[in-house]
């Protein structure tokens, strides 16, 4: 399951949502606006994606790391929008049986969104200027 | 002629100066509307570094362009 989000990422219903009797492991991963890129001053940070084609995309991904290890489920959060420092810009949550797919998948699922998903980042720096990032 | 629905992302959002255009194309393949695209409003990015979707999947550039399409033109990404 994905979603897009334009305001904050609150993970504890999100966890509420992910109770199940069989699932001995869960693992969390969340991604933050950090203070320097590159060497540079971040300020803030824009979001913005292409939701179906990220929906769709996202469930390829989550459908293979459902067929390579053994899991039961996996939630995503994206955020979109102006991010400030520190605010949470991705969540992603794998329910497994057993941790060591449960943490297997969750490094797969977010390498795979982060090369993948149709969602670009914007910084805005200290010095005034602003970019897109991973431009040729 | 075909009639498509174009989407420009991030830089290319910018530098078209809007998000969706109906477009009127003679163009066969996803490479070949690009192509048009990019020469009406000065597009910097070139095909090889980015991909592109088709009706929300994405596609090959050599694929066909079809009457109705919603094509998308997705600069690198960026996500987490």
């Amino acid at each position: 399951m994905f979603a897009l989000s334009d305001h904050g990422i609150d993970q504890h219903p999100l966890c509420q949502a992910l109770q199940d009797d069989e699932s001995g492991a869960l693992v969390v991963f969340e991604g933050h606006v950090r203070l320097f890129n590159d060497g540079r001053t971040v300020l803030r940070l824009e979001y913005e994606a292409a939701p179906e084609l990220a929906a769709n995309e996202f469930a390829r991904i989550e459908a293979e790391a459902v067929a390579r290890f053994a899991i039961r489920a996996v939630r995503c959060v994206h955020r979109v929008g102006t991010l400030e420092i520190g605010d949470k810009a991705v969540w992603i949550a794998v329910l497994a049986a057993h941790r060591g797919p449960a943490f297997e998948a969750c490094r797969y699922v977010i390498d795979e969104l982060k090369s993948r998903l149709p969602i670009w980042k914007k910084e805005h720096y200290a010095d005034g200027d602003s970019g897109w990032i991973n431009l040729p | 002629m075909i009639k498509v629905e174009v989407t420009y992302h991030a830089l290319l959002r910018e530098q078209a100066g809007c998000t969706t255009e109906s477009v009127r194309t003679q163009a066969r393949t996803l490479a070949g509307l690009y192509e048009e695209c990019a020469q009406r409003h000065q597009l910097t990015l070139k095909p090889e570094h980015m991909k592109v979707a088709r009706n929300d999947r994405f596609a090959d550039w050599s694929t066909a362009v079809v009457d109705e399409d919603r094509i998308g033109f997705i600069p690198p990404v960026a996500g987490g």
